[in-house]
């Protein structure tokens, strides 16, 4: 039997959304200039994050 | 500001990129196990759930090459791209899930041209097998080559090194987890895709002022190379003449050449996209699964056209400065997606967007890798070189049939970095052979009197009428030869993909007038009995099971079409 491909899924965008996240917390001024002024990569972190957690959580569930 | 040059990686970037290497590998590690017998490998087991057949159904048409390519068409041609969408792909998924899904399951063939085999007779599917075959090996190496060079601009890595890890992580992936290890990571691309442009889209659309003000900003666009204001953001008002629009296509053209005939033979014929749905984990799935990718392909100009459409109009705001510009003068379009990246994305976002474009390129070369394995080794190798070797003998070959297709698209990578006018002349063939396949399979699963001479002769009667069509007509400003017209110019085009939609018109119709006559003229070989299942009047219909609306086809895929009819009167 070939295994959920909601785990591999949930966990992949769980560490991008992680990731994103510490890029977006340590931006620099000019990444925010480079953006048009909205911190876009801790928001769009935030929302691979969720993706992420939601794929693992629907994997769990049977 | 000057245009763009090079994408510089932060490490941030550089991480995200060495993880979804590391996961795609491990997905092909992790699949290992399962794959016990030929049909693990080749089909799956058929044990893949329809969301996932559906997405990767998607995601396998979805190379970068289409990526780049319907960017560059945004900004070239403006919003008429997107009937490469809705005129050009929806309607024949449509007919695919509700018309012939049954017989591609329900028959059991392996492989499209195995389908051929049982319709009609050996030679039909040797025919359609091995041009199938040499063709997707020979895409597979465009579509590495074009990686590689990409790469080299834009990043400054080695050519060489770039073919060599991506074609080794394809490789290890296929040869370890067969179709199922790429139909996973076609999904996993698929998100990556999503989750990469959605912000790029975003940001640039917020940059130009949003739609409204793009609209006004392409005005001049339009204008300035002489057309009428609006053409660069409606989809149907510029069609009535050739001449009113950049594509320098009509109506009918547009509907009958790439509406009807090359859409149609693509997706409902080609082994490629097909054999995503044939993994499929029962005739219900098989048949949803090209509706699912339906939906998010139409809504799929947002993110591949749109960007161009944005570029051009900020590229003639700026007079010129925002896109490189190529050899001849012209905006380089195909930088497009690269300059949007490095503009709007900061380190972190520009990883996740890079490797969505990475993603695309192997993951297309995996789709051609997975379906040239299936159809040689049960097409070819099984039927003409080794008949009646045990399962695993099969399954054996289809991992050197993996490896040896990797060797040949490196390979074929190599030709096309060194004579470009190869790559050109075998996607020329390719066209040929193409342009009549939908035709054979219309009357082969419609009209139970098609028989195997027919759709044989029809098929290569097709394809001459292709070359010699081709060798007829020529497209304005281009010199006869490898564009066309080697015969006798006599049919002039306004554009090469007028030409090249006529073309396909020419070549279905003389296939099916062909096969409809031969048909005739020669003797049924298979009796009503051999043919149940494969043929629609002899086929009983699959029952209506008790399944929840969203689940039966027929309605899903009339709700389909309802959406698409109202995405083009509402971008009309």
């Amino acid at each position: 039997m070939n295994f959920d491909l909601r785990i591999p899924l949930g966990l992949i965008f769980t560490i991008y959304g992680a990731i994103l996240i510490a890029a977006g917390l340590t931006s620099t001024p000019e990444m925010i200039r480079q953006t048009l002024g909205q911190n876009i990569t801790l928001t769009w972190g935030i929302v691979q994050l969720l993706f992420g957690l939601t794929m693992l959580l629907l994997s769990r569930k049977k | 500001m000057n245009p763009i040059s090079a994408i510089h990686l932060g490490l941030v970037d550089y991480g995200i990129l060495i993880v979804y290497f590391g996961f795609v590998l491990g997905i092909g590690f992790a699949l290992k196990r399962s794959m016990k017998g030929s049909g693990d490998f080749f089909l799956s087991g058929r044990s893949i759930p329809a969301w996932v057949t559906g997405l990767a159904f998607l995601s396998a048409n979805l190379g970068a090459q289409e990526v780049i390519g319907m960017a560059a068409s945004g900004a070239k041609y403006g919003l008429m791209t997107s009937h490469f969408y809705w005129v050009g792909a929806i309607p024949a998924m449509v007919f695919l899930a509700i018309f012939m899904m049954p017989f591609y399951y329900g028959s059991k063939a392996r492989s499209v041209p195995e389908y051929l085999k049982l319709r009609f007779d050996e030679k039909t599917r040797g025919f359609n097998a091995i041009s199938f075959a040499v063709m997707t090996i020979f895409s597979s190496g465009i579509s590495l080559h074009a990686l590689a060079k990409l790469l080299e601009t834009l990043v400054h890595w080695n050519y060489w090194t770039c073919i060599t890890v991506c074609a080794l992580i394809v490789l290890v992936y296929i040869f370890l987890g067969g179709l199922t290890s790429a139909i996973y990571n076609e999904v996993l691309q698929f998100f990556m895709i999503v989750m990469g442009f959605a912000p790029l889209v975003y940001l640039a659309l917020k940059d130009a002022g949003g739609w409204t003000v793009l609209k006004e900003k392409l005005i001049p666009v339009a204008t300035s190379q002489g057309y009428a204001a609006g053409t660069w953001s409606q989809s149907w008002a510029h069609l009535g003449n050739p001449v009113e629009n950049p594509m320098g296509v009509g109506w009918f053209g547009m509907v009958m050449g790439l509406g009807f005939v090359l859409s149609f033979g693509y997706w409902c014929t080609d082994f490629l996209v097909v054999q995503r749905a044939m993994a499929a984990d029962s005739m219900s799935a098989a048949r949803r699964t090209p509706l699912i990718a339906a939906i998010p392909k139409m809504l799929f100009p947002a993110l591949v056209i749109l960007p161009g459409m944005i570029a051009i109009a900020l590229h003639h705001q700026s007079g010129g400065m925002f896109l490189p510009t190529a050899a001849d003068g012209t905006p380089d379009y195909n930088m497009v997606i690269p300059t949007l990246l490095a503009k709007y994305l900061p380190t972190g976002l520009l990883g996740i967007g890079f490797t969505a474009l990475m993603a695309s390129f192997m993951s297309g070369m995996a789709g051609n890798v997975t379906a040239f394995n299936t159809v040689w080794t049960y097409d070819i190798y099984q039927s003409y070189f080794a008949p009646g070797k045990s399962d695993s003998h099969y399954l054996w070959m289809g991992r050197v049939a993996t490896v040896f297709g990797i060797l040949v698209s490196v390979g074929a990578a190599f030709l096309a970095s060194q004579f470009n006018n190869i790559m050109d002349m075998l996607q020329l063939v390719f066209g040929f052979v193409n342009a009549p396949l939908f035709a054979t399979f219309l009357l082969g699963m419609f009209w139970k009197r098609t028989t195997g001479h027919g759709a044989f002769f029809g098929l290569l009667g097709g394809t001459l009428g292709a070359m010699l069509f081709h060798g007829l007509a020529l497209a304005k400003g281009c010199l006869p030869g490898i564009k066309g017209g080697w015969l006798q110019p006599m049919f002039s085009f306004q554009s090469e993909m007028g030409q090249n939609f006529w073309m396909a018109i020419v070549a279905w119709s003389a296939c099916f007038g062909l096969t409809i006559v031969i048909s005739l003229l020669t003797r049924r070989t298979k009796t009503d009995e051999d043919l149940k299942g494969l043929v629609y009047s002899l086929t009983p219909r699959p029952k209506a099971e008790a399944e929840a609306w969203y689940q039966r086809p027929v309605l899903v895929g009339v709700l389909v079409m309802v959406a698409v009819v109202i995405l083009n009167l509402l971008f009309l």
